[in-house]
């Protein structure tokens, strides 16, 4: 990894980790200085009704935090999940308060007053706790996000350490625009889960660089499957938010680019063996599209 | 799901009884099925996802969504979108039998999240264009799977059978994950419906059009069609009449009751959006 520690010690020691921010903090560093308006804060108590019932501590935000403000001025909102409560996972009132944004964001859209969502997304996917609620959320989330490309960019942003799995990975692969850092990790499927489902032979869960390597942010970016690979730095990461907004939206969405993804998988053999540097040489054509 | 259980027939069962074909098509894997039938007199169009024994990729050999099966169903959507793209809307109908998406190493590294996206975008986009969705679950319905396959429908049915269960991870994994036992989250299920993995329970939740009652869902008779095709054109009516978007989900009784922290989010938001 020492190739990926900047040069310039300075300005690596001066810079803000945004990993170790928490989202409320996350929301603040990224919009305009001072123009963060919290949405349905903690003193809302807009609780989880289900996690009582299972003896478990429910947090007054459920661990989503909503802020409107701006980005270079224009207005934005962000939607930015906790990590630390729960895994950021969706229950229903933490999947809600993110579908409920992003459909206030479109009905404004459509008003002809444009505001341009953010997702900061540091989750394990549906909380468990409230299974069926947690993916009728995210679907909830699926349909605003693709609703909303219709008039502005939707971006997102996995920086870690939770990274991005499950549901909300589809919610990432719908974004127009997804910024990660090296820490970031955007899969499906869990490792834990692959390994319980298919066995330690199919994946150890446990092999941190094994894991880094399929599904790690780098060779996220590497692939197409994001964007913008950035350093573990607030100022960063908020300067390439403003850019990927800046770039207005995509000729064609990720996701609707089928085409290409489907002769690249065509011309992959599942016999074969296949790594991560194989496929960053087979999946070269540039991510430009 | 247990690797000796031999996978589900159900959504290959209904897809030939409700179009009288196979649906096999040369551009697509033979996991995916897709043909036109009529409904109610209109030319209507099914997809469904069905296991294949000798699917290329292992760990989508059981009726998964995998890597193909995500982007065929984008595929073929998007083909329908553009074929109707100056005339009539057909609606959509997405026959669901899926007992997970793929999970495997190689399913991660070439990005099965951005195959499902792709078909949950697919399926979106044809709702947004005017052609009325509706996702008819006959057996599972979990996770991703669903999320990719029907989850974006205007409308949503369901068979009333025990084999019909919506969830968001298999039981065992569910169980590792949250450090219960099968038996405990079992027991948590029958008390907490959000929890539960049998249709009845979701349908407590206030998601579904209609829960169909009264059918054989392993092997259905003239009768029994002819109640599911009354039940899809009924349900093609009222997405043809109604919005374009996933509101309706949250209007039902049912919803209110047991989705209430669902609607006081988006109440309470609405009133805080804009500044005083």
């Amino acid at each position: 990894m020492s190739a990926s520690v900047p040069r310039d010690y300075r300005r690596f020691l001066a810079r803000a980790s945004f990993i170790e921010m928490s989202a409320r903090e996350r929301a603040r560093a990224i919009l305009d200085a001072g123009s963060a308006r919290e949405l349905l804060g903690p003193f809302d108590r807009l609780k989880s009704p289900w996690l009582p019932l299972q003896d478990i501590v429910a947090q007054a935000d459920d661990g989503v935090v909503l802020a409107r403000g701006t980005l270079d001025g224009r207005p934005a909102l962000v939607a930015a999940i906790e990590g630390a409560f729960q895994g950021g996972s969706m229950g229903e009132v933490s999947g809600a308060k993110i579908a409920a944004a992003l459909e206030l964001a479109l009905r404004d859209c459509e008003r002809d007053r444009p505001i341009w969502p953010l997702l900061l997304l540091e989750t394990g996917g549906v909380r468990l706790q409230e299974a069926n609620l947690g993916l009728a959320a995210i679907a909830d989330i699926h349909a605003a996000i693709i609703a909303l490309r219709a008039h502005v960019p939707v971006v997102g942003v996995i920086a870690g350490p939770v990274g991005c799995f499950g549901g909300m990975s589809m919610a990432a692969g719908l974004c127009s625009r997804l910024i990660v850092t090296r820490q970031a990790r955007l899969g499906m499927n869990g490792p834990e889960v692959i390994e319980q489902e298919a066995g330690v032979s199919e994946l150890d869960a446990s092999d941190g660089g094994l894991i880094w390597s399929l599904i790690g942010g780098e060779q996220r970016q590497a692939v197409g499957l994001a964007d913008d690979l950035q350093e573990d730095d607030a100022a960063a990461i908020a300067g390439a938010v403003r850019a990927a907004f800046a770039r207005g939206p995509r000729r064609i969405e990720r996701s609707a680019q089928v085409e290409r993804f489907t002769a690249r998988l065509a011309a992959i053999q599942p016999s074969a063996p296949l790594d991560a540097k194989l496929l960053r040489s087979l999946w070269n054509d540039g991510a430009t599209h | 799901m247990s690797a000796d259980e031999s996978p589900s027939q159900r959504g290959r069962i209904w897809f030939k009884a409700l179009t009288g074909s196979d649906g096999l098509r040369p551009e697509s894997p033979r996991s995916v099925r897709v043909a036109d039938a009529t409904l109610g007199g209109q030319q209507s169009r099914f997809i469904a996802v069905v296991p294949d024994a000798h699917n290329r990729f292992p760990r989508a050999r059981r009726g998964q969504v995998g890597l193909d099966e995500a982007w065929a169903l984008a595929s073929q959507l998007r083909r329908t979108i553009a074929e109707d793209q100056d005339g009539a809307r057909r609606p959509i109908v997405a026959i669901v039998d899926v007992v997970s998406q793929a999970y495997g190493r190689l399913e991660e590294l070439l990005g099965i999240h951005l195959a499902c996206a792709a078909a949950a975008d697919a399926y979106a986009s044809a709702r947004l264009a005017g052609h009325p969705v509706i996702a008819l679950l006959v057996g599972k319905a979990m996770s991703g799977a669903f999320l990719a396959h029907g989850y974006q429908a205007n409308r949503i049915l369901a068979l009333d059978s025990p084999a019909v269960m919506v969830h968001a991870m298999g039981k065992q994994a569910a169980a590792r994950v949250t450090r219960r036992g099968v038996a405990e989250l079992e027991r948590l299920g029958e008390r907490i419906a959000p929890m539960a993995y049998d249709i009845r329970s979701y349908a407590r939740l206030g998601l579904l059009h209609r829960l169909i009652e009264g059918v054989n869902a392993d092997a259905p008779g003239a009768a029994d069609l002819e109640q599911v095709r009354g039940e899809l054109c009924s349900a093609i009516a009222d997405a043809r009449a109604g919005t374009r978007d996933l509101a309706t989900r949250l209007h039902s009784p049912a919803a209110r009751a047991l989705r209430a922290a669902s609607i006081e989010v988006r109440r309470r938001l609405a009133e805080q959006w804009d500044a005083a």
